[in-house]
């Protein structure tokens, strides 16, 4: 190989790669915890709630589901705008994630409340509780402790999928590459160092995600 | 001296002969034109609005404007040779054609090889806004939103000169760059007035108007060397063309704004 290495610009430029990190962390943390929250919501909707309702989040997840996340982005940036709904990038890149997540982890949220044992529900009946007392103490932490791995894979996936946000000119991690490559020319490592940065991002995001699990569910899964 | 060496000799002489044949014939460019009643003319056709093919498949745009004005000035036909950026200085300097009228700049390197005419066609980078957004100097953006294609020579020149206040907001290609101005997401784009051209021709709400000047890198037309002839006719047509008002009326329909009273 005769690649001549060069890593001399990244003292010049790690103020902006360190940005970068935290508009790409400030992105998933926002995104995680109001994604979730909807997708919590969500499935409650499509698997408990009244028909109607569920009828209305099946079309919204559906939509978000099969359409690219790119596509959603500009929707909102680019042409929310037409409507009267301005909003800076960052608002943008934070709802769109928050829609995206959300649809997500509605299915993968419903697929934890659906298989929750039915004498579940009439145990929680039979202490005289209402439907939605039932839901929240004794249906949903066990059923997002059960899919608690696939939630937290999703979560990763959109912390990923957050690349695409440089599109709107957010300035996120991987705007702070593309910016570093136009100025540097030094493509090859440039892109060495924001991937080595986004897999450190992505195994301490799983670190996080693990340790949260330990503590929202102390006690092991019934078998 | 046998019979081989006669050959050989001969062979030479009649290869030597051939090469110098063009050169011969390159003598007076400007007299070999009015003898043929043809002047080639080397045009782009994949950079709009200088030049492209249109739907019926014929060139158009401001540089085969320019080449048809050029000829019809001369009283001879344009054969126009379609080049790419990359072929259009080789193609004129193996006499493939008379002229380069091809979005042409003028740099260093390229006048060792060839020869410039006087400019004839704007091309310049600025910031762009609606008519009623107030600046007119770098100074005046502080505290706006500009919003510029990465990487572009306009992104480098703006970063440089941008007051700190001013927030450059940075999109992947020009149509991000154009969407965000369009939407409204910035107040103002830095760009090329090709690039603005392109959003005035789909007639938008939002009208970009130059406010001032980042770079300004005009077209040139090449010729080859030692012409001072052909020189010197083109320099008078272009001349009387800015007079007259016919190379503004080029301008005005391929760029949708008047010559720079400058060029």
């Amino acid at each position: 190989m005769t690649y001549q290495f060069n890593f001399g610009w990244l003292a010049e430029y790690l103020p902006v790669l360190l940005g970068g990190i935290r508009v790409t962390v400030q992105l998933i943390v926002v995104g995680a915890v109001f994604g979730v929250a909807l997708g919590i919501f969500c499935a409650w909707a499509r698997a408990l709630g009244p028909k109607w309702l569920g009828a209305i989040v099946g079309a919204y997840v559906e939509m978000i589901r099969n359409t690219p996340f790119l596509i959603q982005l500009f929707f909102i940036f680019f042409g929310l705008p037409s409507l009267g709904v301005q909003m800076d990038e960052l608002t943008a890149a934070n709802l769109a994630m928050i829609i995206n997540l959300g649809a997500y982890s509605c299915e993968i949220i419903r697929a934890g409340i659906q298989a929750t044992a039915k004498g579940q529900f009439e145990a929680g009946a039979s202490l005289a509780m209402s439907p939605f007392q039932t839901f929240r103490h004794v249906v949903l932490l066990p059923a997002l402790q059960r899919i608690w791995p696939a939630l937290s894979s999703q979560i990763v996936i959109v912390m990923l999928g957050s690349s695409v946000v440089s599109q709107i000119a957010a300035e996120d991690l991987t705007f702070a590459a593309n910016f570093i490559q136009s100025r540097n020319f030094r493509a090859f490592e440039t892109y060495i160092v924001s991937t080595l940065i986004y897999l450190a991002l992505s195994i301490l995001l799983r670190q996080v995600l693990a340790w949260t699990g330990r503590m929202i569910f102390p006690r092991r899964l019934a078998r | 001296m046998n019979r081989r060496h006669f050959i050989l000799t001969g062979c030479a002489a009649a290869l030597g002969v051939l090469l110098v044949q063009p050169q011969a014939a390159m003598a007076d460019a400007l007299s070999s034109i009015m003898a043929r009643k043809t002047i080639r003319v080397a045009v782009p056709q994949d950079f709009p609005p200088f030049g492209s093919v249109g739907t019926d498949m014929a060139p158009r745009g401001y540089d085969i404007d320019m080449a048809n004005l050029i000829a019809s000035k001369l009283g001879v036909k344009a054969e126009l040779v379609p080049v790419t950026s990359a072929n259009r200085i080789p193609y004129l300097q193996t006499n493939k054609v008379d002229l380069v009228i091809s979005s042409l700049g003028k740099n260093a390197e390229r006048e060792k090889v060839i020869d410039f005419t006087t400019a004839y066609a704007p091309f310049f980078n600025g910031i762009f806004a609606p008519p009623d957004f107030p600046a007119k100097k770098v100074e005046d953006l502080a505290g706006k939103t500009v919003g510029v294609t990465r990487g572009a020579v306009e992104d480098l020149e703006l970063t440089k000169i941008a007051p700190a206040s001013l927030t450059i907001k940075r999109y992947e290609d020009n149509n991000g760059t154009i969407s965000a101005f369009l939407s409204g997401q910035v107040q103002a784009i830095a760009t090329g007035n090709v690039v603005a051209a392109a959003i005035l021709e789909k007639n938008p709400p939002k009208k970009p108007t130059l406010k001032f000047l980042i770079k300004d890198s005009p077209c040139f037309i090449g010729l080859n060397k030692n012409e001072p002839a052909l020189l010197g006719k083109v320099d008078e047509i272009i001349a009387a063309a800015k007079k007259s008002g016919e190379l503004n009326a080029i301008a005005m329909k391929w760029l949708k704004a008047d010559l720079p009273a400058d060029l």
